[in-house]
């Protein structure tokens, strides 16, 4: 399979909190990879490394090499708002605009330039096909997004990113704001997305990244401990302390 | 003897009744000492027409415009400054030493004697600038005394729209002004507006600042350096110098209805805003 990303030697300090350590990592194309391990062990950090959402952190410092495709992304030559494109993020709570549901799914669209509503529309309408979305929303485009449920407005938030056509979607826990009926539908829908998106997921849920994860890593103290694919992780783990953490010992 | 809880609570909740009670009355009835004395006074011909004789006879129709276009102008002035100001300190700078000296400016400007701002504005913009005592003086220095009220109510406003909104919009690829732009200022419209409004108010209805920067001809304003008396001005002068008691209550009484207006106007705007971003 081919490596999307690649981290290599990443460190990161908040301050004088070193909050990844060398961190080595290769994030193959096309499939879910999960990140997993006790909080604080930086595997928040690592994701938001890989579209420079920290850059937004007033005092912190990156060494190292972040390859997407080859080119490092740390590079001060990089196209931020390009890069956040092509890698897109959904966060841990539903958090959608005041909007309407239409204008949140246009909203990536339309800071790229595109105004015009006809040219917006079939976008909308397959983003939000999408996640499943469509049939539900159709006839409630412009009533308030807020009025959705938290499931309803998870996947609004995942149309958004879909909409503006990136190859890699970052998940920092998708579902805890989730009840599990929800999850589990968040869940599917992840799989079926795997197939057009490299999809990296962190989760505190050691069975969620089993269910959804070809690849997992295991983080610990911000060091990579361990990686490689999700069954060789939880059932045969090379490394003591991925042993421990996923026989639940502590975290 | 121990009271009980459930008497503390009793007397407690009387007694918050009653001064709620001894506030509403205390507004009832300036509110309607003045109109009653006001209203009968008010008539078609007083809103349209110049005043005659000082103000003993006539209307107040150059005061409505005066009122109109200082606090308008000012307004207009001081409402792109501010907000800019707050969007500044908010979203571009991080704290540092030069925020807080500006904050602290600011909070100390917004409790300066508006008399003081009069002084200043007569000595700067009247006599310096050679604006004279003009609408444009009146407004410019009108301008500066809400400033720090519109910056502090902006930057709050900004301040509470959630973070999560501006990752998702740096998330999303856009630029900082992109992100203000939609996200930070549509969310934050109804307190910026609340902020202007309360400041609008306060150009409206005051006195001593205009006094020594707008001045106080009768005339309509034909330009923006003429002399313009404002109605707030115009109450002051027919009461203390004994002109008109009527005329000056008439007065007061237009003031207060348009200043009323106003704010059911802007609470309904903010209202309508509201439901339309579902919030």
């Amino acid at each position: 399979m081919a490596k999307k990303i690649e981290t290599q030697g990443l460190d990161l300090y908040y301050g004088k909190f070193h909050a990844l350590s060398g961190v080595n990592l290769s994030i193959e194309s096309h499939v879910i990879t999960a990140i997993i391990g006790p909080s604080g062990c930086g595997k928040s950090t690592l994701l938001r490394s890989l579209n420079r959402m920290n850059d937004l952190v007033h005092g912190v410092r990156v060494a190292g090499r972040v390859l997407l495709d080859g080119v490092d992304i740390l590079a001060p030559s990089t196209n931020l708002s390009l890069l956040r494109r092509r890698v897109g993020m959904v966060f841990q709570r539903p958090n959608p605009f005041p909007l309407s549901v239409f204008d949140n799914v246009a909203y990536g669209l339309r800071v790229h330039g595109e105004m015009r509503r006809s040219h917006l529309l079939p976008v909308v309408e397959s983003s939000l096909q999408s996640t499943l979305l469509w049939d539900e929303l159709k006839d409630k485009l412009d009533s308030s997004a807020l009025e959705l449920s938290p499931e309803q407005q998870q996947r609004l938030c995942i149309s958004r990113v879909v909409a503006v056509k990136p190859e890699v979607l970052l998940m920092d826990e998708p579902c805890s704001a989730l009840d599990p009926i929800a999850t589990g539908r968040i869940e599917d829908l992840m799989r079926a997305l795997a197939g057009g998106y490299t999809i990296v997921i962190v989760t505190h849920n050691m069975q969620q990244a089993a269910r959804v994860a070809a690849q997992t890593a295991y983080m610990l103290l911000g060091e990579l401990v361990e990686v490689g694919p999700t069954a060789h992780i939880f059932e045969n783990p090379k490394d003591k302390r991925t042993e421990d953490y996923v026989s639940g010992l502590y975290g | 003897m121990r009271v009980s809880p459930a008497i503390i609570q009793r007397i407690a909740v009387v007694f918050m009744w009653a001064l709620a009670a001894i506030t509403f009355a205390v507004l009832v009835f300036i509110l309607a000492y003045v109109l009653l004395h006001g209203l009968p006074h008010v008539t078609w011909s007083f809103l349209t027409q110049s005043p005659a004789n000082m103000g003993r006879a006539g209307g107040i129709f150059p005061m409505i415009l005066g009122t109109f276009l200082v606090s308008g102008l000012s307004v207009l002035v001081a409402a792109p400054v501010g907000v800019a100001t707050a969007i500044y300190l908010t979203e571009y700078t991080h704290e540092g030493r030069m925020t807080a000296v500006i904050r602290f400016g600011a909070d100390c400007l917004a409790g300066v004697p508006s008399i003081i701002f009069g002084l200043f504005g007569f000595v700067f913009f009247a006599i310096t600038l050679r604006m004279g005592l003009s609408v444009l003086s009146g407004s410019l220095t009108l301008a500066l005394m809400v400033l720090p009220t519109i910056i502090r109510t902006s930057e709050e406003a900004i301040r509470a729209v959630p973070d999560t909104y501006r990752q998702v919009s740096y998330g999303l690829g856009s630029t900082r002004w992109q992100m203000v732009l939609y996200v930070v200022l549509r969310s934050a419209i109804p307190g910026i507006s609340t902020g202007i409004v309360l400041s609008l108010g306060r150009c409206i209805s005051e006195t001593a600042a205009v006094m020594l920067t707008a001045g106080s001809a009768l005339r309509l304003p034909r330009s923006l350096f003429d002399s313009s008396r404002t109605l707030a001005l115009h109450f002051y002068i027919l009461s203390r110098e004994g002109i008109s008691m009527a005329n000056a209550y008439a007065t007061a009484s237009v003031l207060i209805i348009a200043i009323l207006a106003l704010n059911l106007l802007a609470y309904w705007l903010m209202r309508k805003f509201v439901a339309k971003v579902g919030r």
